[in-house]
């Protein structure tokens, strides 16, 4: 296996409170391999939008990396000045967000706002620039470019907009790009032509994209792996096909099971019962015991399990199917 | 875009018809002038005749339509008072008063903002709190007790700066400046201080929580995420949109600057207009006070259109819609 551009080791985000330290992160590991894309899924609050942000270094205060190590094409980032930071920003890592419609200047025409991005990355000529930025646009399809590059960001649709921001995004060609939530804002339609051409640069390129999203549609249509995040810490980490095909973590399952694409066939959708809890309320051991269908005395002692400690794939003592674990016996 | 510009300006014509209507009726309702322009000794032919000669004897409407064509020519009549053309007066009376606005706007405009950016960017620093502290008092001391204490430290205690007046002043054409004068540029100091702390720290005050507000957008963190230098994100992406908000306030008080040069005028006995309004209404010198009032709705309609085309110029997305209304 190649050398994967991101390294994210033991990651530990915190937020310190009057009632102690939060980790809307804790202890996440991963990594992404060229033209890889990784998935992150989870639901609200389960710190997958964090990882992403504390990759790019934009955590806002008072959140901040409390541990851990993460590594792009072999350099640690984590430990890095701002002023060091901001060059990988933008020239190394790319980051799409959620809305389309928030993201870029009101007040600038696009085709400044890639031109600035550009400038400053490869320090080229304002003409050099100018051509780079028309076919920056022209790559995400954005339909007479250099006729709309002048254009205002109200002038677009939602996503004509969002192509724009993925063109902001790669323009200075960044090895990795991290997708927060881009299709969540958009129409069912739209998010199709978003994902495939996501899809579509990463492969041409050889980039390597998180992609974070709490679609599992997008998801399963999209990414090669994917990470399962849960209360701040990764659920399950495989191949799209094993996690979605078999999961054998139970949020996991839970998780397929209340989604349409993946239990097709099933006349009412499942539910997970009960809500992930509160950071500051975690329960002992594992973080899914008091709503997992599967829960053993085990489950609820310290420490709690870990991808490491378990079988590498779900953080679960007692995985589903795995050959030893039956789900008769549990 | 034209269309939007013509209906404005009709707007505000009529706006400054309704303000001449209220300034002439002072000469209906506000007491006699005769009363005050003519001694003890006076007979009734002498007041027949006076009112005759300005005027004052014939209908409402037919002296509302001679004020209205008058002013719009620039006349507005003669002072009871000095006996002199008012718009005379005025022109003479005149430089004093924009140069002290134009000092005293330039600094609340440029300290102001300056501050409210600088307070924003480091927002919870030491600096900033302590600046946010002294604004306070900006905000909520009289224009007045300002110019005193200013005058009773830099003035009397420390005779550093003239206490009153323009200092020397040099003729040029029809306008005396005090800015080509060591004597009339330190004279200018302590009442531009005094007419824009206010302003000033209203201005920084605004600007300081729009630029939070606009920090906390996503295309600030999309800017930063694009790796751009701090300067740029702050700068060029945050205090544009900073801007938009701000300038509807700061249009209004630089004209509020003019306006109320009044108190400054008096407590500094600066020879403006402002100065020139009190003793007319000690004195019900009417069409003073008419001129008055009469110039500075003027200024503020002029300067809200003024603030109506700015946003057009920074806001692309007004632009459409003024196309299509």
């Amino acid at each position: 296996m190649a050398e994967p551009v991101l390294s994210v080791r033991d990651l530990v985000v915190e937020i310190p409170t009057r009632h102690g330290l939060l980790k809307p992160v804790d202890g996440v590991s991963y990594d992404i391999a060229p033209g890889e894309i990784l998935g992150v899924v989870g639901e609200s609050g389960a710190g997958k939008s964090m990882t992403g942000n504390a990759v790019i270094g934009l955590l806002d205060r008072p959140a901040r990396i409390g541990a851990g190590e993460i590594y792009l094409n072999g350099t640690r980032i984590d430990n890095l000045s701002l002023h060091a930071l901001r060059k990988y920003r933008g020239k190394q890592i790319g980051m799409v967000f959620q809305d389309p419609l928030t993201s870029l200047n009101p007040l600038l025409p696009i085709g400044d706002q890639l031109t600035e991005t550009i400038q400053e990355h490869l320090g080229v000529s304002n003409a050099e620039a100018h051509k780079r930025a028309v076919a920056a646009l022209d790559e995400v399809g954005i339909p007479a470019a250099k006729e709309r590059i002048g254009s205002y960001p109200h002038e677009f649709s939602g996503g004509m907009r969002q192509r724009v921001v993925i063109a902001l995004a790669l323009c200075a060609e960044p090895s990795l790009v991290i997708a927060d939530e881009p299709t969540t804002a958009l129409d069912v339609s739209v998010q199709a032509q978003i994902i495939a051409l996501l899809k579509r640069l990463c492969r041409e390129r050889g980039m390597a994209v998180m992609l974070v999203t709490h679609d599992m549609g997008v998801i399963a249509e999209t990414a090669d792996r994917v990470a399962v995040m849960y209360a701040g810490k990764l659920a399950e980490l495989g191949p799209v096909r094993d996690v979605i095909g078999s999961p054998r973590h139970p949020y996991t399952d839970g998780l397929m099971g209340s989604t349409p694409l993946a239990s097709k066939g099933k006349d009412r959708l499942h539910q997970i019962p009960g809500n992930m809890p509160r950071l500051g309320q975690l329960p002992t051991g594992c973080a899914f015991h008091p709503r997992c269908p599967y829960t053993q005395p085990a489950c609820k002692e310290d420490p709690g399990p870990r991808l490491k400690t378990c079988d590498g794939r779900a953080a679960c003592w007692f995985p589903l199917d795995a050959p030893q674990a039956a789900k008769g016996v549990i | 875009m034209l269309a939007y510009v013509i209906r404005r300006v009709f707007q505000s014509l009529l706006v400054l018809l309704v303000v001449g209507l209220v300034a002439f009726s002072m000469f209906r309702f506000v007491g006699d002038p005769i009363d005050n322009m003519l001694g003890q000794e006076r007979t009734q032919a002498d007041i027949d005749r006076l009112r005759t000669t300005l005027g004052l004897d014939q209908p409402f409407v037919v002296q509302y339509a001679k004020f209205l064509g008058n002013a719009a020519q620039g006349n507005f009549g003669v002072s009871y008072r000095q006996g002199r053309p008012v718009a005379t007066i005025i022109k003479e009376r005149a430089p004093a008063t924009l140069e002290l606005a134009l000092v005293s706007g330039t600094l609340a405009l440029v300290v102001g903002i300056g501050l409210g950016v600088f307070t924003a960017i480091r927002q919870g620093g030491i600096a900033s709190n302590v600046i946010m502290t002294t604004s306070l008092i900006g905000v909520s001391l009289p224009t007045f007790l300002i110019g005193i204490l200013l005058i009773y430290i830099f003035s009397v205690s420390l005779g550093w700066l003239p206490s009153f007046g323009r200092g020397d002043t040099v003729q040029i054409g029809g306008w005396s400046t005090g800015f080509l004068t060591a004597s009339g540029l330190k004279a200018l100091i302590l009442p531009s201080i005094t007419l824009g702390l206010y302003q000033m720290t209203l201005i920084m005050r605004l600007v300081r929580s729009e630029m939070l507000e606009v920090l906390r957008q996503d295309y600030i963190r999309f800017a930063r995420a694009r790796g751009l230098r701090e300067r740029s994100v702050n700068f060029r992406h945050a205090l544009k949109n900073t801007m938009v908000p701000v300038i509807t306030v700061v249009g209004l008080q630089l004209g509020a600057i003019i306006a109320f040069a009044i108190i400054t005028e008096t407590v500094f006995q600066w020879p403006g207009v402002g100065l020139l309004f009190i003793n007319a209404i000690q004195f019900v010198d009417i069409p003073v006070m008419a001129a008055y009032l009469m110039l500075i709705s003027v200024m503020f309609v002029g300067i809200n259109l003024i603030v109506d085309l700015l946003y057009f110029a920074i806001d692309p997305r007004l632009r459409i819609d003024g196309r299509h209304a």
